[in-house]
């Protein structure tokens, strides 16, 4: 008898969720229940709630811890100064889409009024229509898609205008990793490999092809993989070896990448390495053997080892906080920048934690694309276009005795 | 030179590809199932041999002999469990307890070690690579290692299962259970030893391969698993020497594909075999052909 209690109930309960599910995801704006957060100014206390979302757990638990720890340093910085009283809730999306929606409709439930994130494209581009719908103002730290902003040239996204990215879309990667590569003439010979299954990846090489095209860039190997083949790579090193490469571009994730390294370094191959952010973290996976990343060079625009002051304060705070003598990544300053620019735009428009969410969203958009707005972040001094990008000069790092120091 | 280096690297891929095949083979010829977690079992054999030599710092030898004792105690426990009580029901049931087994086995491994993927250090690090036509062509110590691994475990086995008394034993089971037990066999017995084998062999099979390809994630066996039951069908199910020709073939397919057509259609070149196999010849390249009375 319990049982059939127990199983009618689960029924039930399974039946609410999926019927809620598809109210807020299927229905759009049209029957959506307009969002505000707390507005009542006894219960807000004077209190900036900041919702985060990034993957804590799975494949990319190392973007997204890091963007979480950088923003927590951020948050603990602008608390102690008393500049404003600020709450930060991180929650776990797993690099997922789906749990990403979830995580976001959490803190809907708490009552967010900006939100930080998410970590990774995929997810990003799924909370950042919820978030569009609802006019919650959104700063993404690390998804580079320009799917995520919307509404410019390639996208297939309609514009999206309450979302900010403090890194580079895809695109300008590619772009710059070109230019970089043909203004300090570090190769007469490039080679590319790539994850033609991953949209990330295509849309970096895609334009970093085009860029090298206009360059006089000779690109003599080009070859890919899929997820399902990324743990095999004799073949495509051996085709850029052939053809005589010095120069490997890489627009991959740090796990494919690690394995490149390691077979190049098994079959004798020591051509120059150069990434994009997706490269970063690869200093921090478990078992690897740094040697066999000496040297590799990639664009990123934050360098722990940098001297300045406001660098140096940043890397002994996240040290104390994350309790380990891990230096921080690009995705740490990314989190760090982006709460960093949240309060800046707060300070400028005047908003208050009680104003309704979409109020505050559509202030702070204003705020972000005025010309004179500029954040002087740990990941440079960033300007932002109407359509949500970043405007900034990207920095060169290479990988010295097993930390990364700037070219 | 370029032809050399992708004839070697399929190889050396072929020869885990048929140390796997050998485990799937072995486990179809005696007790007539496929045993699709076959795949994730080597997955477990890694994790066994990554966490003694990372966590527990013995040596890759005490590792890979740990991680072969892990594996067919493993083995012997999921045929106790998930396939013994089947022993009379159809083989599709079985089929299907396979891929439970296997989704079991790797969402386990998932709660266990997390998604985020290892590194595995290679059990041959100590070994030089051997180096051709003035460094031209250069042959890593894995590939030689797998390869004689490969080579060593194909003539154990055929000896093993035409000379020995246990394996006299397999052979009548898969021949006929009913007049083995009659001829006092003990049937379960003889199955049972037949999965910790074929484990066994998983084990040493996920550590080359992780050796060779050094990640390691929860879903590492999937995709190898099922091309050395690709490659065992290409051999001929059932045959051991079939099963290391198979997989070796099956690699050089692979890696050629990969070099000379194109790296996204590889895998799909790599299943096409099975088809065309599947079509013209059945029973695979060594098999017997079998005629069923209805």
């Amino acid at each position: 008898m319990d049982l059939t209690r127990m199983s009618r109930r689960g029924f039930l309960q399974l039946a609410g969720t999926l019927g809620v599910s598809t109210l807020l995801g299927g229905c759009g704006s049209m029957e959506r229940r307009p969002y505000t957060g707390p507005t009542d100014p006894q219960k807000v206390n004077g209190v900036f709630r900041i919702g985060g979302i990034a993957p804590l757990t799975g494949p990319a638990a190392i973007y997204g811890t890091a963007n979480r720890d950088g923003a927590l340093v951020a948050v603990k910085e602008v608390n102690d100064s008393g500049r404003l009283k600020l709450e930060l809730n991180f929650q776990d999306d797993e690099h997922d889409p789906e749990k990403a929606v979830n995580a976001y409709n959490n803190l809907k439930d708490w009552g967010l009024k900006a939100l930080v994130g998410t970590t990774t494209t995929g997810p990003c581009v799924a909370v950042t229509d919820e978030t569009n719908a609802d006019g919650v103002f959104q700063v993404t730290p690390s998804a580079s898609s320009i799917d995520v902003i919307g509404g410019v040239e390639g996208s297939n996204e309609p514009a999206k205008h309450n979302v900010f990215q403090i890194c580079f879309t895809d695109p300008n990667q590619g772009t710059a990793s070109a230019s970089y590569i043909a203004e300090q003439k570090l190769a007469d010979k490039v080679a590319v490999i790539y994850n033609n299954a991953d949209a990330y990846s295509t849309g970096i090489f895609n334009n970093f092809q085009a860029k090298a095209e206009e360059l006089g860039l000779n690109i003599v190997s080009e070859s890919t993989f899929t997820d399902d083949s990324a743990n095999d790579f004799t073949v495509q090193l051996n085709a850029a070896k052939s053809e005589g490469a010095d120069l490997i571009f890489l627009p991959v994730y740090y796990t494919p990448a690690s394995i490149i390294l390691q077979q190049a370094d098994a079959m004798g191959y020591q051509p120059k390495f150069f990434g994009v952010d997706g490269m970063d973290g690869i200093l921090s996976l478990e078992g690897f053997d740094k040697s066999v990343a000496e040297g590799v060079m990639l664009l990123t625009p934050f360098v722990a080892t940098a001297h300045d002051e406001r660098t140096q304060r940043f890397v002994q705070a996240y040290k104390e906080l994350t309790g380990s003598q891990e230096l921080p990544s690009q995705f740490a300053a990314d989190g760090y920048d982006c709460v960093m620019a949240i309060v800046q735009a707060i300070e400028v428009s005047g908003v208050t934690p009680e104003m309704p969410a979409p109020e505050i969203c559509e202030r702070l958009s204003e705020t972000f694309i005025q010309p004179d707005f500029v954040v002087k972040g740990l990941t440079g001094d960033a300007r932002w276009l109407e359509t949500g990008e970043v405007d900034k000069s990207p920095k060169g790092m290479i990988i010295k005795n097993g930390v990364y120091e700037a070219m | 030179m370029g032809f050399l280096t992708n004839l070697i690297n399929g190889i050396s891929l072929g020869s885990v590809y048929a140390i796997i095949a050998l485990g799937y083979t072995m486990v179809y010829g005696i007790a007539k199932m496929l045993n699709f977690a076959h795949g994730d079992v080597i997955m477990v054999g890694a994790y066994i041999c990554y966490c003694s030599m990372s966590y527990l710092g013995l040596s890759p030898l005490l590792s890979i002999l740990l991680s072969v004792a892990g594996c067919t105690v493993l083995g012997i426990l999921i045929e106790h469990f998930a396939y013994k009580p089947l022993r009379n029901a159809p083989s599709l049931s079985v089929l299907i307890t396979a891929i439970g087994v296997s989704y079991l086995l790797q969402n386990t491994a998932l709660i266990i070690m997390k998604s985020d993927p290892k590194v595995f250090p290679s059990v041959v690090e100590d070994l030089p690579s051997v180096e051709l036509f003035g460094g031209e062509l250069r042959i890593q110590a894995i590939t030689i290692v797998t390869v004689l691994t490969c080579i060593f475990v194909m003539l154990g086995l055929t000896y093993f299962t035409s000379r020995t008394k246990l394996g006299k034993a397999m052979r009548a089971c898969s021949e006929d259970k009913g007049a083995a037990q009659l001829m006092g066999i003990n049937v379960d017995m003889t199955i049972s030893m037949v999965f910790a084998i074929g484990s066994g062999l998983a084990a040493i099979a996920g550590v080359l391969l992780c050796s060779a390809y050094p990640t390691l994630m929860p879903t590492t066996g999937a995709m190898p698993g099922i091309k050395a039951f690709t490659a065992a069908v290409l051999g001929g199910i059932g045959s051991i020497p079939g099963a290391a020709l198979g997989g070796v073939l099956l690699g050089i397919i692979e890696i050629f594909a990969k070099a000379y057509i194109g790296t996204e259609l590889a895998d799909a070149i790599v299943f096409a075999v099975l088809i065309v196999v599947l079509l013209i010849k059945p029973s695979g390249l060594l098999g017997h052909t079998t005629t069923e009375k209805v």
